[in-house]
């Protein structure tokens, strides 16, 4: 069977897409407005101008707090790409966050390697944890995977506060890392620049994500989640395309982990316990799951909400968290980029077919 | 060899709890096809609510089956006000419904009774067993968690409730059109797990002692149990939950250097080897799904 | 009138300048976050999350901040403490201690909860010149006026309390096989170090080294173990709720080592009476603050205050939980720096006066006990002293000890 052309991939592929509703809308409707993309285009554009000023328009505290949001957001992704994309459930990625972010210390503290380089470099270490985890992880599905990752959620800790382990990693006292400068003596001060150069790094990742979940394999990795059997019936590799984006899921988690390293300046094991991985979850479901942009939601849901919680009553901020979470999960069941596809709807006057009722998590019960 | 024996009975020990959760946690994954992740937290409430009507001067027995009744009523409540809303969302948003309720319980219970430690009476005493390996109590446990056991064997395989239920959990479309009402089907299975959840509380407690974050490691470890057992095989879920006791135990002692700070990586680590081997648990049933 | 001439004026010089001299103190100077009217402290603490139940802490601290303002304030002003939750978790340290900082702007900071916390901003309050005063955490690193200049610690570290148990150990049973009972992480960890740094060349007493982690139900496989084993002294430095675990299961399985606990699961209400008196009769401890189970206190002048400001202040707070003490003796000694910086309220006074507390008495701190601090020594609260449990209450004997760790 000749590979069919992009076209003809994506007018084939419409039934698996629309049933997810995750992707692009505009792809889901080949003849959709190309006035529609373009103001897309601008809204992107206008939100990466505002995003550059920030810096210059608050204090450097706010800059720092942006600053973890993008790096939530990016780990959020990673963990979108997994699951939303994939179907894989992971209760692990506070893992390979944990795994980015020692990495860069370790390398930062112990041989002095240019921040640029850790990054990279967790991202590479990340990648091949992921690709070997994602190997055996083939035979499970569901709440077997997701237990699975659960307990690479929590022998990492365990491992970085063992004591052999502990010259490089620290132990139980954690590694501080200096911030880096400015580079070419730019007139900006530390944070900023963390600030400019997570956006870089952020926007290039979300680019790639794009361009993965628009391309055949992305298409091919949806399928594997909406009709595994039917998706291998077509030919689609499941176990490589199952495996690879575990790696690259991981990746993304991992130079997210980097760069909250190098922002917050220290890492510590229980810093990475299997709480975080919980955060991660709530963030991509408040986002919405399988959308690129609801990561940012969730990056700003997991770092601002507690904060709010703090504020309407410290004894139970928990219990007011919970409220909140609810609340959300209510109004925007399937998200904020659920909501936001509801709402276009409704402004273009009619209501486009609820993605929610077909997802293929649930599929796995069983039959009698 | 006495050293083995002796993790071994003593592993048992521990696992006899996790087992009482592993119970709880499938019995509800049976009834509503999702696992909850606030099951401990709701356990741990329950307990509490026994211990205060306790501190009001009532006698154990009275406190336990006020703590039963109103966790039964609390769980249906919370089927009905928090989880019909989204049933039709996808399956990860009762996810969030789940966190939320744990962070809920969890954060009341501290701000209602406090941190320190509390004792739980239990009615089997502590009277050690077997020079010193167990004690009454322990033994009780194993005897109520078997006991529940049977209970639910016969009311799921013996009862037209039991048969109504799980036909509602596994197939809601088929199951309305033979005239089950699924939706109080939904919210009586709540119900039941919430009373055995308040059980398990009740009969862990007196080991762990009462506080707000005493259920964490416990339903974690019943989760492993669960799914080491078979998520579809009660009897696989209370056998997973005393395996991952003794694996913990003996790998914490045996496994040389490594053991002792890894106890609980090993542990699931070896409990992933056996999925991998049997990816549906040691009991459970492999899904069939017809193309 | 004389006229104005240079030699009257030269003449008036030494007087003029002397009188500019003389009130240094009168001379107002606020730093960040005073005013005529406020003083800005911040914090931050485990209000959320697993490590809740260290929210006693910071509840009293800002408890007893409003006693004393109510009170009167600290030279004319009230205090403002500012206390942000963190959950434990370094990240969001950084991000509210950056905020109570850079957004609140506020003088110092009292009493910031946890070890890995503290650590993650250490760095960051050293750079910004920020009073890190009395971090609420026994780590050793604390102590180190010359690379940490800003920061000062307030309890007598884990390590010193380790050596001092392996002192008694050494001296009560020389040829004991040792089985130390700790947390996995940094504070158990410290305490297995100060042990092992006692024992020094009889460091192989320690037969078994049994971890634990919080999410773990108990600690009685740990325990059995010990016993099989042949451990005849049990080291057992596990919080409270472990630790009463470890004396109940001990008590069951009919195992009577010499029994050492430490400071933190020493509290008669918290750990004792849950483990059953029974059960504890001939544990050891050491102590550094007055236990408000323990009856011996009742009619102590220093305990009697406490209850008063925890029945005004924190009516619904559990006396038992010595966390309740701890974060009121940390603001005791914050107030106490404050007072001493008189008007000149800047960041460098109160760093100087922290480094200036002599013979201070907080009430809760044992009889004996004296605050004190000096630019090499920033260790407030250096001395324990050892007890003895008979039955209901903790039997104090010999002198004040200190574990003597740099």
């Amino acid at each position: 069977m000749s590979p069919p052309t992009d076209d003809i991939a994506a007018k084939e592929s419409v039934p698996f897409v629309a049933a997810a509703g995750a992707a692009a809308p505009a792809e889901a409707r080949p003849g959709a407005a190309t006035g529609w993309l373009a103001g897309r285009h601008l809204l992107i554009a206008a939100a990466i101008v505002l995003a550059a000023l920030v810096p210059f328009i608050f204090k450097s505290f706010v800059t720092f707090q942006l600053t973890q949001v993008m790096v939530y957001a990016l780990a959020i992704l990673g963990l979108n790409l997994l699951t939303g994309y994939n179907g894989q459930f992971s209760l692990g990625h506070s893992a390979f966050y944990g795994i980015g972010a020692y990495t860069a210390a370790i390398l930062m503290h112990h041989w002095e390697l240019n921040y640029v380089l850790t990054v990279l470099a967790a991202g590479g270490v990340c990648f091949v944890v992921g690709v070997l985890f994602g190997l055996p992880a083939l035979r499970l599905q569901g709440l077997y995977l997701a237990l699975a990752t659960f307990a690479l959620a929590i022998a990492l800790p365990q491992i970085l506060k063992f004591g052999p382990l502990e010259h490089w990693t620290g132990g139980v006292q954690g590694i501080a890392i200096d911030k880096p400068d400015p580079p070419f003596d730019l007139p900006i001060d530390a944070d900023q620049w963390l600030y400019y150069f997570t956006l870089g790094v952020l926007l290039l990742l979300f680019l790639g994500a794009r361009n993965l979940a628009h391309s055949r394999t992305g298409r091919a990795i949806m399928a594997i989640r909406d009709h595994p059997i039917a998706a291998a019936a077509m030919g689609v590799n499941s176990a490589l395309y199952k495996t690879l984006t575990f790696g690259v899921s991981a990746l993304y988690t991992g130079i997210a982990g980097a760069l909250g390293a190098i922002v917050v300046q220290y890492v510590a094991p229980d810093s990475f316990s299997f709480l975080l991985s919980v955060s991660f979850l709530v963030g991509l479901i408040i986002g919405g799951i399988g959308s690129i942009p609801g990561c940012l939601i969730g990056g700003l849901f997991v770092l601002y909400v507690p904060n709010i919680a703090e504020d309407i009553s410290r004894g139970l901020a928990g219990a007011i968290y919970g409220i909140i979470l609810l609340i959300v999960i209510f109004v925007m069941p399937s998200g904020a980029a659920g909501f936001v596809r509801l709402a276009r709807g409704w402004l273009a006057g009619y209501r486009r077919p609820r993605p929610a009722a077909h997802s293929t998590l649930r599929q796995q019960r069983r039959t009698p | 060899m006495e050293l083995l024996l002796h993790q071994v009975m003593a592993g048992l020990a521990t696992g006899g709890i996790y087992a009482c959760m592993a119970l709880a946690v499938v019995m509800i994954f049976q009834a509503i096809d999702h696992l909850n992740f606030a099951q401990g937290e709701m356990a741990m409430f329950s307990t509490f609510i026994a211990w205060q009507v306790m501190q009001w001067g009532q006698p154990y027995w009275v406190a336990f089956v006020a703590a039963v009744v109103l966790s039964f009523v609390g769980g249906v409540l919370i089927e009905r006000v928090l989880f019909r809303p989204i049933h039709n969302a996808p399956v990860l948003s009762s996810l969030v419904a789940f966190i939320a309720l744990f962070s809920i319980l969890n954060s009341a219970a501290g701000y209602l009774w406090d941190y320190t430690i509390k004792t739980f009476p239990t009615p089997f005493g502590h009277k050690p067993l077997l020079a010193g390996l167990a004690d009454t109590h322990e033994a009780g446990m194993i005897g109520v968690t078997l006991g529940l056991l049977g209970l639910l064997y016969l009311f799921f395989r013996g009862t037209r409730l039991g048969l109504a239920m799980r036909a509602a959990a596994a197939n809601p479309e088929s199951a309305r059109l033979v005239g089950i009402r699924v939706g109080w089907m939904t919210a009586l299975g709540w119900g039941m797990a919430a009373s055995i959840g308040a059980v398990a509380g009740m009969l862990i407690a007196p080991v762990v002692f009462l506080e707000p974050n005493m259920m964490l490691g416990v339903l974690l470890y019943g989760f492993a149990g669960a799914v080491l057992g078979g998520l579809t095989s009660p009897g696989g879920a209370v056998l997973g939950g005393f395996a991952v006791g003794v694996i913990e135990n003996v790998a914490g002692t045996f496994i040389p250097y490594v053991g002792r700070e890894l106890k609980l990586t090993i542990a699931l680590i070896l409990i992933v080897a056996v999925l991998m081997v049997r990816p549906s648990g040691l009991f459970g049933r492999s899904v069939v799904s017809r193309v | 009138m004389k006229r104005v001439t240079r030699r009257t004026i030269l003449a008036a010089a030494p007087a003029a300048l002397t009188l500019a001299a003389i009130p240094v103190r009168a001379q107002k100077k606020n730093g960040p976050g005073v005013t005529d009217t406020e003083i800005k402290v911040g914090n931050t603490g485990p209000y959320s999350g697993p490590a809740s139940s260290y929210s006693p802490v910071p509840k009293s601290i800002v408890a007893w901040c409003k006693m004393v303002n109510d009170q009167g304030g600290v030279n004319g002003r009230k205090i403002n403490l500012l206390s942000y939750d963190d959950a434990y978790t370094p990240p969001k340290t950084v991000e509210q201690i950056r905020k109570l900082v850079e957004q609140d702007e506020v003088l110092c900071t009292v009493g910031t909860l946890g070890t890995p916390t503290n650590s993650a901003i250490w760095q960051y309050m050293n750079q910004k010149k920020v009073p890190q005063l009395f971090v609420a955490t026994g780590a050793t690193k604390w102590d180190d006026p010359k690379g940490h200049p800003w920061t000062i610690g307030w309890q007598p570290n884990y390590q010193s309390e380790g050596r001092i148990y392996a002192t008694y150990v050494m001296k009560e049973k020389p040829n004991g096989k040792i089985g130390v009972l700790y947390q996995n992480d940094d504070f158990g960890k410290d305490y297995l170090k100060g042990l092992k740094d006692g024992l020094g060349d009889k460091k192989s007493m320690i037969a078994v080294e049994a971890s634990y982690e919080t999410t773990d139900p108990t600690v009685d496989s740990q325990v059995v173990d010990m016993k099989a084993k042949g451990i005849d002294v049990f080291v057992n430095t596990a919080i409270p709720k472990f630790a009463a675990q470890a004396i109940r299961k001990a008590a069951e399985i009919e195992w009577k080592p010499l029994h050492v606990l430490s400071s933190i699961g020493a509290s008669v209400g918290a750990t004792l009476k849950p483990a059953g008196f029974e059960n504890c009769k001939g544990l050891i401890s050491d102590f550094y603050l007055k236990d408000p189970s323990d009856p011996q206190w009742k009619d102590d002048a220093g305990f009697k205050e406490w209850t008063a400001f925890m029945d005004k202040y924190l009516p619904d707070g559990d006396k038992l939980d010595a966390g309740y003490v701890a974060g009121a003796c940390l603001a005791a000694m914050g107030v106490q720096v404050l007072k001493q910086c008189g008007n000149e309220l800047t960041r460098e006074n109160v760093m100087k006066q922290a480094a200036n507390i002599h013979d201070f008495t907080v009430p809760m701190l044992l009889p004996g006990i004296k605050v004190n601090t000096s630019p090499t020594d920033f260790a407030p609260v250096k001395q324990v002293q050892m007890g003895r449990f008979a039955g209901e209450r903790w039997e104090l004997f010999g002198e004040l000890l200190t574990g003597a760790v740099t």
